[in-house]
């Protein structure tokens, strides 16, 4: 078959606009799901990340399977920005569902790729349009109708390659990465680009006023979802024990966790050194995640909102039991039928004070996809460290979105098991003087021993709160009262041992801060810029990285007049967690919140905090 | 001990009352007391204490060792019980009905410990109905005693989902639901030992757990445990003069470890003999019934019939001590994986390496 490259010329073609936007614009996919056009989309985003330029890939989708309508938005940006557009510039319209709705969105000056027979053309006289007759030029790929729903993905792959100036080695080069194991599949996919391309190229000698010029900003840089992140932060972790229960946007860090394992975790006899177990439902499944940690193994279980919920009693057993394990909680908007597959920062509160009784719990925030890596190998040792359940707070957003990023590192250090006794230390130890809940070494975190150890002396009763130091079972008042104390003492143990916050300051002293944790943290970097370009507001930034919040925070807010805290749900979860944890600082929070299941959009966050602060 | 049994105490002459002096020690040198735990703490006469009493002996004459099992457990005055055996072994109290999860939760991290779970029939059928389910359907290797009385307990005296229709409370209202036959319900979900006993018939009991505790999959052991404070009343189905009157053993239980003198045979024709993997060997006396418990139809028809007839049959419905266990399907190196090394448990940089090209 004749190679992509040489069916097209490099030439851009006519434009009649004065104004070309080069490497800084938004497409948006609009499709119908189960169409297939996730392979279409991550060839679009390869082929111009493989040129060189930043980019990345927001998937806005229906909980069903086929028919409803689904959206891909790309951004491409010189300038590294990745945090979401709501107004597109380019919209690719197959899904005549929301054909009209889509053409709406875009932008003034925009462009408009569609299949012919919707006729959106005359719509609207301030975006281009272009009409491709996907249906017809899907038979010319091939005469096998089971194909062509798949297939017409790849025309406009083509079509807006040729359109945009995409490079088509690179598209090619995607194509092959996506295919290596289907060569037939390949080949007619490598057709159908070529004959959508062909097809713009022969109609269409005004070119649209956006395109891609090849930079090189991206040598190196990998192109993952958090979820692989985390699975793959949980396999260096030599995490060895995965139970779960199917949630999304949560399941594909076990699949892809299970991946890793067959893969990676193998002796060299074959056998393997993990253990995965897909339960019966989420109570089942951290259940299971207790029962390891509680025998010595690194467990782990990843959910999402309602996950958490149904966990909740095993949690507060786990918080008192004094058992390790990592919870990863991927968010998600609302319970039940709500919108499952929309993002939202929405458990902080379900998360950090999850269960009955008191109880607090760790929690990182990761917002990126190195950090969705680190801080799960980080969450293993944490957890094994203190004894306790650690979240790990991801979103969806983050979880199932493509993110272009650096390659991970290899843990600098030794897995670290944390204090767990030794029969020959053990043995050591005057007769009679170890205790399963004695605080010996004054931070709140005593010594466990573990099932099996063939010693007299070692072995436990564990149960919940009424025990004694050495775990019998006691309801006397005082013991009760040291033993909570003891498990104070431990969080403010933990509150040394979580990541500190990242402070970016601003040029010049500002009374003005942000704070922002996870995935807002796009929408505020980029926000950033924007205020200080349109508007000369400068602002100090810190992300928060983890709860207990360390001594920075407080010390953050004291050096600022108002401090506005960003965050995606609508109660301001964030900001009640700081009113609650660092009381003094609460006449300082403004809450700057969106809650609408869409990642954050930097121009809103830039127009709110310019509304808010006064011009300089 | 049963006197028709052969001694299972290497070095303890049969009949063991003729020397006092001395402790029986098993074949690991144990005495029983050292598989003994913490004092009961539940009512005088409580059905649940004799069967804590025969899990000390059946652990014993087995020669267990006893660091590595692991005693599990939910909520409820049978969960309780895990503490008053055993103190050489690690328990868990863990929640309500979720006994199970934890376990196959603790097997996965050290499938070296034989797991003894005790729930009740509060904590299994009803809110612990779904992961009693499921722990059979994966045939989880955990020793699963129901302490079945019909009544919370430690709430006071309300039916459990076990009270038959019918049931009368001490109080005198009656039970308006159907009550689940545990056994049944094991049954039809795979499980590969079923066995339904009565706590006061220690002669079958003791056999019958040495026989559950060398079961590789999960032994559902139904065991009629009157409650002596909420449900011992002369209405009651779940009583000691109930059981008492009532049981209808379907054979002598008898267990034989492979290192036991040879066995005292049954006479041929009324002898069933189940060999255990390893090695050991179950022996039946037939009591009037022909029963084979491995025959699974043989043993769904003996339940239903003693459902229709109100039967309390006991004895060991079902066995397949051969059916492949949840660790089977893992493929688990021989050392326990809470304790594998970081060698095996983190892949190398290449590993890494090879993951991030994936992603370029």
């Amino acid at each position: 078959m004749t190679p992509l490259t040489a069916s097209t010329a490099a030439a851009p073609g006519a434009s009649k606009a004065s104004h070309v936007n080069v490497n800084d614009f938004t497409i948006l996919v609009a499709t119908a799901n189960g169409t297939g056009s996730q392979t279409a989309n991550s060839t679009l985003i390869r082929t111009i990340m493989g040129m060189g330029l930043p980019v990345s890939g927001k998937n806005i989708f229906p909980s069903n399977i086929q028919g409803l309508p689904t959206w891909y938005s790309i951004r491409v940006c010189e300038a590294g920005w990745s945090s979401f557009r709501r107004v597109p510039d380019v919209v690719i319209c197959m899904n005549p569902a929301t054909a009209l709705e889509d053409v709406r969105k875009v932008a003034p000056g925009g462009t408009v790729i569609f299949d012919a027979p919707l006729q959106l053309e005359k719509m609207r006289d301030d975006v281009r349009f272009y009409a491709v007759p996907f249906g017809k030029l899907v038979s010319q790929v091939t005469p096998n109708s089971k194909l062509w729903t798949l297939l017409k993905n790849m025309l406009y792959v083509g079509a807006a390659a040729e359109l945009l100036s995409l490079d088509f080695a690179e598209v090619e080069k995607a194509l092959r990465k996506a295919f290596a194991s289907k060569p037939k599949a390949l080949e007619s996919n490598l057709l159908a680009v070529r004959i959508g391309a062909d097809y713009a190229k022969a109609n269409f000698p005004e070119r649209p006023p956006f395109r891609v010029e090849a930079r090189n900003l991206t040598a190196g840089k990998i192109l993952i979802d958090g979820n692989s992140a985390t699975a793959l932060g949980a396999c260096m972790a030599g995490c060895t024990v995965l139970t779960w229960y199917p949630i999304t946007p949560s399941s594909s860090v076990a699949e892809s966790l299970q991946e890793y394992f067959a893969k990676h975790r193998r002796t060299p006899d074959g056998k393997h050194t993990y253990a995965v177990i897909q339960a019966e439902d989420e109570l089942a499944a951290v259940g299971m995640c207790i029962g390891a940690g509680w025998a010595g193994a690194r467990a782990m279980t990843a959910t999402s909102g309602p996950g958490v919920s149904l966990m909740s009693e095993f949690i507060g057993l786990a918080y008192y039991a004094e058992v390790p394990f990592v919870l990863v909680n991927v968010q998600r908007t609302g319970p039940s039928t709500g919108l499952p597959t929309r993002t939202m920062q929405g458990d902080l509160l379900a998360c950090a004070y999850n269960s009955h009784g008191d109880t607090k719990h760790p929690m990182l925030f990761p917002a990126t996809p190195e950090e969705a890596y680190r801080m799960t190998m980080d969450a293993f040792e944490l957890a094994e460290g203190a004894q306790t359940p650690v979240f790990v707070l991801s979103d969806l957003d983050l979880g199932m979105n493509n993110w272009m990023c650096d390659p991970f590192a290899y843990p600098e250090t030794p897995i670290a098991r944390g204090k767990v006794l030794s029969k020959e230390a053990f043995l050591k130890m005057p007769a009679g003087s170890w205790g399963r809940y004695a605080d010996v070494d004054g931070d709140g975190i005593p010594w466990r021993t573990l099932p099996g150890t063939e010693q007299d002396g070692m072995a436990y009763f564990t149960r919940g709160t009424g025990h004694d130091e050495k775990a019998r079972y006691t309801e006397d008042d005082a013991m009760y009262v040291k033993n909570m104390v003891r498990l104070s003492k431990k969080f403010e143990t933990i509150r040394k041992l979580v990541p500190a916050p990242l402070v970016s300051a601003a040029p010049k002293p500002s009374r003005t801060g942000v704070l922002a944790f996870g995935t807002t943290h796009y929408a505020v970097e980029e926000a950033r810029a924007l205020l200080r370009t349109d508007h000369g507001i400068e602002f100090d930034y810190m992300r928060l990285r983890a709860f207990p919040f360390t001594d920075d925070v407080k010390r953050f807010f004291d050096a600022h007049d108002h401090v506005y805290v960003v965050e995606q749900n609508r109660d301001a979860q964030m900001a009640a967690m700081l009113r609650i944890e660092i009381p003094e600082v609460a006449m300082k929070i403004r809450s700057l919140l969106r809650f609408d299941g869409l990642p954050m959009a930097a121009d809103e966050v830039a127009a709110e905090i310019a509304a808010k602060e006064p011009r300089r | 001990m049963s006197s028709t049994l052969p001694p299972s105490v290497p070095g303890a002459a049969p009949g063991g009352a003729s020397q006092p002096a001395k402790p029986q020690v098993n074949r690991l040198g144990l005495s029983q007391k050292d598989y003994g735990g913490v004092p009961s703490t539940l009512c005088n006469g409580c059905g649940h204490d004799t069967i804590t009493a025969a899990l000390i002996s059946a652990m014993w004459e087995d020669g267990m060792n006893p660091y590595k099992i692991a005693k599990m457990s939910g909520i409820g005055c049978s969960s309780k019980t895990t503490a008053y055996f055993n103190s050489k072994a690690w328990g868990f109290n863990a929640v309500h009905g979720r006994m199970p999860s934890v376990a196959t939760g603790a097997i996965l991290a050290n499938h070296t410990l034989n797991s003894v779970g005790v729930s009740g029939d509060g904590d299994t059928a009803s809110i612990g109905i779904g992961q009693f389910v499921h722990a059979i359907r994966r045939n989880v290797p955990l020793v699963y005693v129901v302490e079945n009385n019909g009544v919370y307990g430690l709430t006071k005296g309300q039916f459990s989902a076990t009270a038959e229709r019918g049931a009368k409370s001490r109080w005198g209202d009656e039970n308006q639901a159907e009550g689940i036959d545990l056994c049944g319900l094991a049954l039809e979900l795979g499980c590969t030992f079923v066995a339904r006993s009565f706590s006061a018939d220690r002669k079958q009991i003791v056999p019958l757990l040495r026989a559950a505790l060398r079961h590789r999959g999960t032994a559902v052991l139904d065991i009629i445990s009157p409650c002596v404070t909420f449900n011992n009343h002369e209405a009651s189905t779940k009583s000691y003069d109930w059981g008492r009157t009532h049981e209808k053993p379907i054979h002598e239980i008898g267990y034989v470890n492979a290192w036991d003198a040879p066995a005292v045979d049954y006479p041929e024709g009324e002898r069933i003999e189940v060999p255990m993997p390893d090695g050991g060997r179950i022996l039946l006396r037939k009591l009037g019934r022909d029963h084979d418990p491995r025959d699974r139809e043989s043993a769904a028809r003996l339940i239903a019939e003693a459902r229709a007839r109100r039967e309390f049959l006991t004895g060991i419905f079902y066995v397949d001590g051969d059916a492949p266990n949840l660790v089977d399907g893992l493929n688990l190196p021989a050392e326990p994986l809470a304790t594998l090394p970081e060698s095996l448990t983190r892949p190398g940089r290449d590993a890494l390496d090879a993951v991030m090209e994936s992603f370029r």
